[in-house]
């Protein structure tokens, strides 16, 4: 399934480049210097199923850095769907990918910084993902079938991610839209504190789906945000918010854009549409763009 | 009973009325509005209240007529309250806001490059001519390996060279590769202008050296240079995707900043216009605010995460992560290389800004000399000196402050007041305003316009010619020819006017000795 065709999302403008693949280093003893330092030798490569334009790579024991390189080489020799099989904590899955029009599946749980800096493709974790999910991502799509950790989306400047269940704390730090680029983190389930610090742009819903009784939102939620939208499902207290944004109940307008976002997350997550409109929203937004223009003595 | 303000104005413009060729091109040339043009009498008349003392009427009055001076009002005058602080008390009295200001600390702290002296050679060990016998100035910044391995190469194959039995196996990390061991510090596009940006990258690729684009964004009109480009990468993430970590030499994260350690960084609005705009990639006219914090960086292990990311996504570019000096730097820097930066880049207290809280600016941080000394030796002392490259910021005005830093342990020195002041800056210390005269510090087209890149490019490669001249002239009286051999060479460092603490945290001998 290609999850960003499927929602006939429209791809953006940013330029798409080729990342190099770096040179395999041999260190002492064969050794590269980044296993080294990193304690963690092994230089076995995953093994590699190819069916026409779809590879599986099994992903069992091979380090992150040789999962990644293998991750590439199969998308310059043409594979448009890649699927991982047994990901176990391999860090960096999908960093720094800038192909439009490329699946990338991972079947297991992958490490920090999944997504980060991606720019154009779709990747699904049908497993919980860890901290760092989608860290300064351009553009593409991030489906995690389960929770995710700490500061997901931060500086996230386009495309979207999907959540499932769960986030952590620090989720949707400093988050801005530009262009046509308007990023979007929709969860669903809880978020803890500090969700959309800094904001400067873009979407972030929360559903508060399941049946965890904790708060749908933590505290200090919008803090230092000044552009930019939130929708909670459900209720915040005025103690759980920043100082910077102010709360209230969706206008027409925030609906349709609701509406439209819980159409696109439903579909993707087959969950029933009508069930999640069934609660009422409540929108978050910053009073002011400027809030520190008063600070200052020039 | 209501005053407009207490504070006097701080200069005083004089105008000689006989020398005055009533020509108004002062009012043209002021972009803090000091002049208004009197009809009447056909004459400027200056609001002395405005003036920055940056010069620029002063250097295009064509009858050489204004003259600037200090406004010397007599204070009764106190050591503890002084008239720089009953001002200051003043402003804020009458705003209520932080103090802002711009360029490096200016207040009296000691200045150890002053009293460091280098060594010659005299009689008993010879000196060398460097116009006569070739210098090495070419220096390497990255990752070196713990050690190579070798092995015997097949006879004949070509891996061993025309002589050598020997094939190197160990691969060497990326370097950058310095012909000066001088390169240009970190000054966003937002902050300074663009035709700064690009006087920068020309001279960086004329000299065979490195600009740095700060925390703003890579201008498309800059990507003709970009292998003479350091793209940092910052809490805000202005401009940061995958074209422009690939597009540059090097990724730097910026964890700190000597003019404001600690703090994060605030472009108001009114800076970003429709070219900063796009380079930033954030909307036009929003203020552009970088965390104090990476949000993502709470230990080094998380910055460790945040470098191999970089990594993966630059295909193993050299990483420099860029901290303040401050008390604890050694132990801090030790993290850093620990972490995997392949150069880490020390900032001094006297490093300039774009915009700081003069608090911060003045009473934050610590000299160049003393991070660079105690970074260099703690990381020999941990034996890890090799996996990362030293560069000195911060405060480096000339050459012998180069020569002095290397010699106090530092691979290279990188310029931003110096380059800044090469390209017209008179330190007037008002680039917060955003209305610097010069076209450098300021988003005003009717401003910016007034920089030619390329005479600007000109005078950045006839300054680091002439301090890498002044270099290699000091190497010869050294008796050494090669940079590297003054590297941390603090034997050929005195200190005169040090105190034994100062002298034993740098490592250098009281003068006589």
């Amino acid at each position: 399934m290609n999850a960003r065709e499927h929602l006939n999302l429209s791809p953006d403008s940013a330029a798409v480049r080729r990342v190099p693949t770096g040179p395999a280093r041999r260190g002492p003893s064969g050794i590269e210097p980044a296993r080294l330092t990193a304690g963690q030798p092994g230089t076995a490569r995953g093994e590699v199923h190819r069916q026409q334009g779809r590879v599986v790579i099994d992903a069992r024991g091979v380090y992150y850095k040789t999962l990644n390189e293998q991750i590439r080489e199969e998308i310059e020799q043409g594979a448009r769907e890649i699927v991982l099989e047994n990901v176990i904590g391999q860090r960096y899955i999908g960093t720094g990918l800038a192909y439009r029009g490329v699946t990338v599946i991972v079947n297991g749980v992958p490490g920090n910084d999944l997504a980060a800096f991606m720019n154009g493709p779709t990747l699904i974790v049908n497993d919980n993902a860890q901290d760092g999910v989608a860290n300064t991502m351009n553009s593409g799509l991030v489906i995690i079938n389960g929770d995710a950790g700490d500061v997901l989306g931060y500086g996230m400047r386009g495309g979207s991610v999907y959540v499932r269940g769960s986030v952590g704390y620090r989720v949707g730090i400093h988050m801005k839209a530009f262009g046509d680029s308007r990023p979007l983190i929709v969860i669903g389930g809880h978020a803890r504190d500090f969700l959309g610090e800094y904001m400067a742009g873009g979407e972030v819903m929360v559903l508060g789906l399941g049946p965890n009784d904790d708060p749908i939102v933590g505290s200090y939620i919008g803090t230092g945000m000044h552009a930019g939208v939130m929708y909670i499902r459900g209720t915040v207290a005025p103690h759980q918010l920043g100082k910077e944004v102010r709360h209230q109940e969706p206008g027409p307008e925030d609906q349709a854009r609701i509406r439209e976002i819980i159409h696109d997350y439903c579909q993707v997550m087959n969950i029933s549409e009508a069930e999640v409109l069934a609660r009422p929203f409540v929108k978050i937004y910053p009073y002011t763009s400027r809030p520190y223009g008063r600070l200052y003595a020039y | 009973m209501a005053y407009t303000t207490f504070l006097p104005p701080e200069f005083r413009v004089v105008i000689d009325k006989e020398a005055c060729l009533q020509c108004g091109r002062c009012v043209q040339q002021c972009g803090w509005n000091v002049y208004t043009w009197d009809e009447t009498e056909q004459r400027p008349r200056p609001d002395h209240s405005k003036c920055s003392a940056c010069h620029r009427c002063v250097t295009f009055c064509p009858g050489g007529a204004i003259t600037v001076k200090r406004n010397d009002l007599t204070f009764k005058g106190s050591d503890s309250m002084s008239p720089e602080l009953v001002k200051a008390i003043w402003k804020q009295a009458e705003t209520g806001g932080v103090l802002l200001t711009g360029m490096g600390n200016d207040k009296p702290y000691l200045r150890i490059f002053d009293h460091l002296l280098l060594d010659a050679c005299q009689v008993t060990n010879p000196s060398i001519d460097p116009l006569r016998e070739p210098m090495e100035m070419r220096t390497f910044l990255g990752r070196k390996p713990d050690y190579l391995e070798v092995v015997p190469a097949a006879a004949g194959s070509r891996a061993a060279g025309p002589k050598s039995k020997y094939r190197l196996v160990t691969e060497l990390d990326r370097q950058l590769q310095l012909e000066t061991p001088i390169m240009f510090g970190g000054m966003s596009y937002g902050s300074v202008s663009l035709n700064v940006h690009r006087a920068l990258a020309m001279a960086a690729v004329e000299l065979g050296t490195f600009m740095n684009t700060g925390e703003g964004g890579l201008h498309a009109d800059l990507e003709p240079y970009q292998d003479h480009i350091i793209v940092q990468c910052a809490s805000g993430r202005f401009g940061v995707d995958t074209s422009y970590l690939q597009a540059g030499a090097a990724v730097e994260i910026k964890i700190g900043q000597g003019a404001k350690p600690g703090i994060g960084g605030h472009l108001p609005g009114e800076k970003i216009d429709y070219q900063v705009s796009i380079t930033r990639m954030i909307p036009q006219g929003t203020d552009a605010l970088s965390p104090a914090p990476h949000h993502d960086i709470y230990s080094i292990e998380d910055l460790r995460q945040l470098i191999y990311a970089l990594k993966e996504a630059t295909g193993y570019k050299p990483i420099s992560v860029k901290i303040a000096a401050v008390h604890n730097v050694a132990a801090i820097a030790s993290g850093v290389v620990r972490a995997g930066a392949d150069i880490i880049y020390l900032d001094g207290f006297r490093g300039g800004t774009g915009a700081s809280p003069t608090i911060i600016r003045d009473h934050v941080g610590l000299p160049i000399e003393i991070a660079v000394a105690t970074v260099d030796q703690r990381l020999r002392d941990e034996g890890i000196r090799n996996r990362a490259s030293i560069v000195a910021a911060g405060g480096i005005r000339s050459s012998a402050d180069v020569v002095k830093a290397i010699a106090l342990g530092a691979d290279a020195c990188a310029i931003g007041t110096a380059a800044l002041v090469a390209l017209g800056c008179h330190v007037c210390q008002k680039c917060h305003t955003g209305c610097c005269s010069w076209g450098i510090c300021t988003q005003r087209p009717e401003l910016t316009r007034r920089l030619d890149p390329e005479w600007g490019a000109a005078q950045l490669i006839n300054l680091v010619h002439a301090w890498t001249h002044e270099i290699a002239e000091v190497l010869g009286a050294l008796g050494v020819n090669a940079i590297e051999s003054l590297r941390g060479s603090r034997e050929r460092l005195r200190g005169l006017g040090l105190d034994q603490t100062v002298l034993d945290i740098l490592g250098v001998k009281a003068a006589g000795l």
